[in-house]
């Protein structure tokens, strides 16, 4: 079972992040990195399928930066067989993040492509059904359980509280939601092997993007909450700030 | 507990390889996601995590820098920072690691027979065996070319008599590297815990390093086969080769110790406001959070020279006696001024910093006391023996 999987470099999602001068980025100074937390679902997924078939091999795909190079060695050190890096310093959109990834993909063989079904920077969501509608193929995104069967996946996802089932033909475009895998530690021995693992370096024309980052501002900061006594007085401040400052009553 | 922040001031990231990196990224990880929950509970009542074990090993951190079989086989400054790494959590944890590593395997990997590698690397790597390390007597600490611990011929093989102390993994050991005497030289044995006549008794009560197991190794009449000698090492030599790759471990650990102090009070100092407006920003606590980073620096420095030294070759016991010597005592100094920084909540479990000042006690002590590692580097320097025999 041949499986690609994309990734993408994402800001920690613990790191509290400043916007930079120029309004339109993040201020990376001092800023920690991680393989998106979706993505590592995926890709430890598509290790668990590769090893229950016991033959194929699972294949790490990222548009990004040349620090990326990091992430991709994460996702070797886990297990992947092999790594493809398109380099892109620049931001890009969703649109012209799939049209970089079809690039990559088009001409190699592949059953499965799995990707998270959101980088947790951005949150668009967006990546692996453009990519699926880019390459022609059929897409289940937000899954929490997969199996295969021969030429079919069984993805199962959430709708309104019940347990959607669907069969889909492969290949197809998986994306993952939180429950289909819980991503491994990469351990020692995977780190040192990682090294000896081939990881390409390809290019891309990442010019495909159709939205265009205008602006970006934090949340305004919330306010201080107010602490009343449970006494008359009290009671009387709060019936007092509901009717005039919030005009509720 | 907030994020950790681990403190680099003279961004050393940058002199490692990308390698390295992940591996003390990972190790970090481990730390923050499964120990650090569990170690209060496991300091405050006393035992060591044994459960976590199976995860240490899925790690590859036991062991993890042996030429042997499929082995990490991490370099020297890899290894060093997973020590750091696991100190950060507790130097306990990093005491049991050690010990597995750098006084188990090491000594079976460097001077045991084929046969002895064979049974016991694969085990202990993979934590189905946990090994111990005895050296130390009741009456012998600094003085282990004193020993008692005696073997004597028996037929083919030997019997042992004897006891060991102060030894860390006793009672949760399947084996144990014993050192005795053998006519008068130092030799040391492969000793499985369950040989009839072989007692391990825990030592409690112990205020410090509660995390970790320490007992007392008992010989009674221990018979053992021919095949139970390290062949490779005779005389002092074979377990001081072996501590001073312990002591390289603990150079680096203490330093992740005094890391996870710095970044607990340097927090702390930012939001614990007292006469209005954070303690920080009192020069007092600057001054001791500025002493404190500088002399995690200064040690951080002095590790990644001494490991890329001993990637190349050229490390002596010197350097490690040095090291061992430096990042000890600061980082004691380092907790013990942590643990005055965060006032009364210095003493609360919620906060690590004392824990860490009352485990980095034993570590100053353990693997050459600081007083003992002054007279080596003196005797270095001068030539003139300080402690030698009377």
């Amino acid at each position: 079972m041949k499986i690609i999987v994309c990734v993408k470099r994402v800001v920690d999602t613990e790191t509290r992040v400043k916007v930079a001068a120029d309004g339109r980025s993040i201020d990376l100074g001092g800023v920690q990195f991680i393989m998106a937390p979706y993505d590592e679902m995926a890709v430890e997924k598509a290790i668990q399928l590769r090893d229950a078939a016991g033959t194929g091999s699972v294949t790490v795909v990222t548009v990004g930066p040349a620090a990326a190079t990091k992430e991709l060695r994460t996702a070797l050190a886990m297990g992947a067989d092999d790594a493809v890096h398109a380099v892109v310093e620049a931001r890009m959109g969703p649109n012209a993040t799939a049209e970089a990834l079809k690039q990559v993909i088009d001409g190699r063989e592949y059953d499965l492509i799995l990707c998270g079904k959101q980088a947790t920077d951005e949150d668009d969501a967006a990546v692996g059904p453009l990519l699926a509608a880019a390459l022609g193929l059929p897409c289940v995104a937000f899954v929490h359980g997969l199996t295969v069967d021969g030429r079919t996946a069984i993805a199962e996802r959430e709708v309104d509280g019940e347990t959607e089932r669907l069969d889909v033909d492969l290949p197809a475009v998986i994306t993952a939601q939180k429950g289909l895998a819980e991503a491994r530690y990469p351990g020692l021995k995977g780190i040192m092997a990682a090294k000896k693992k081939p990881l390409e370096t390809v290019a891309c024309d990442a010019t495909g993007g159709k939205t265009e980052l205008r602006s970006l501002e934090l949340p305004p900061a919330r306010a201080a909450m107010v602490k009343i006594e449970p006494t008359a007085a009290g009671m009387q401040s709060l019936l007092t700030a509901l009717r005039n400052d919030k005009k509720v009553l | 507990m907030a994020k950790y922040e681990a403190p680099d001031f003279f961004d050393l990231d940058s002199l490692l390889t990308e390698e390295e990196r992940m591996v003390r990224d990972a190790v970090r990880d481990w730390v923050s996601d499964r120990f650090m929950p569990v170690v209060e509970k496991a300091y405050s009542e006393g035992y060591f995590p044994k459960d976590l074990i199976p995860e240490l090993a899925e790690l590859g951190v036991l062991g993890g820098n042996l030429d042997y079989a499929d082995f990490p086989r991490l370099g020297p400054v890899a290894y060093g920072l997973v020590m750091q790494e696991l100190e950060r959590g507790d130097s306990g944890l990093r005491s049991f690691v050690s010990v597995q590593g750098a006084l188990v395997m090491f000594p079976i990997w460097r001077y045991g027979s084929d046969e002895q590698k064979a049974r016991w690397l694969p085990a202990l790597h993979s934590g189905e065996a946990v090994g111990c390390f005895g050296l130390t007597e009741p009456d012998h600490g600094s003085d282990p070319g004193g020993m008692e611990t005696k073997a004597v011929r028996d037929g083919d093989g030997f019997v042992l008599n004897g006891a060991k102390m102060w030894i860390t993994n006793g009672n949760m050991a399947q084996v144990a590297v014993v050192w005795a005497k053998l006519d008068g030289v130092i030799h040391g044995f492969v000793v499985p815990t369950d040989a009839p006549g072989f007692t391990v008794r825990e030592q409690r009560g112990k205020h410090s390093l509660r995390a970790s197991v320490t007992s007392e190794l008992i010989f009674q009449d221990v018979r053992l086969p021919a095949s139970a000698i390290l062949p490779g090492a005779k005389g002092l030599g074979g377990p001081l080769s072996c501590l001073n790759q312990a002591r390289y471990g603990i150079a680096w650990g203490v330093v992740g110790a005094a890391m996870a102090v710095y970044d607990e009070v340097r927090q702390y100092g930012l939001t614990r406001i007292q006469f209005g407006k954070p303690i920080a920003s009192f020069q007092l606590y600057q001054a001791k959070l500025v002493e404190s980073l500088t002399e995690i620096t200064k040690a951080q420095l002095m590790n990644l020279r001494m490991g890329r030294l001993k990637e190349a070759g050229g490390v002596t016991p010197y350097h490690v006696s040095m090291a061992k010597r430096n990042a000890c005592h600061h980082a004691l100094e380092i907790a013990r001024t942590g643990r005055d920084m965060l006032g009364a909540n210095g003493v609360a479990g919620e906060y690590q910093t004392m824990r860490h000042m009352c485990n980095l006690e034993s570590v100053k002590t353990y693997e050459g006391t600081h007083d003992i590692h002054t007279l080596i580097l003196g005797r270095q320097i001068t030539g003139l023996d300080a402690f030698g025999a009377a």
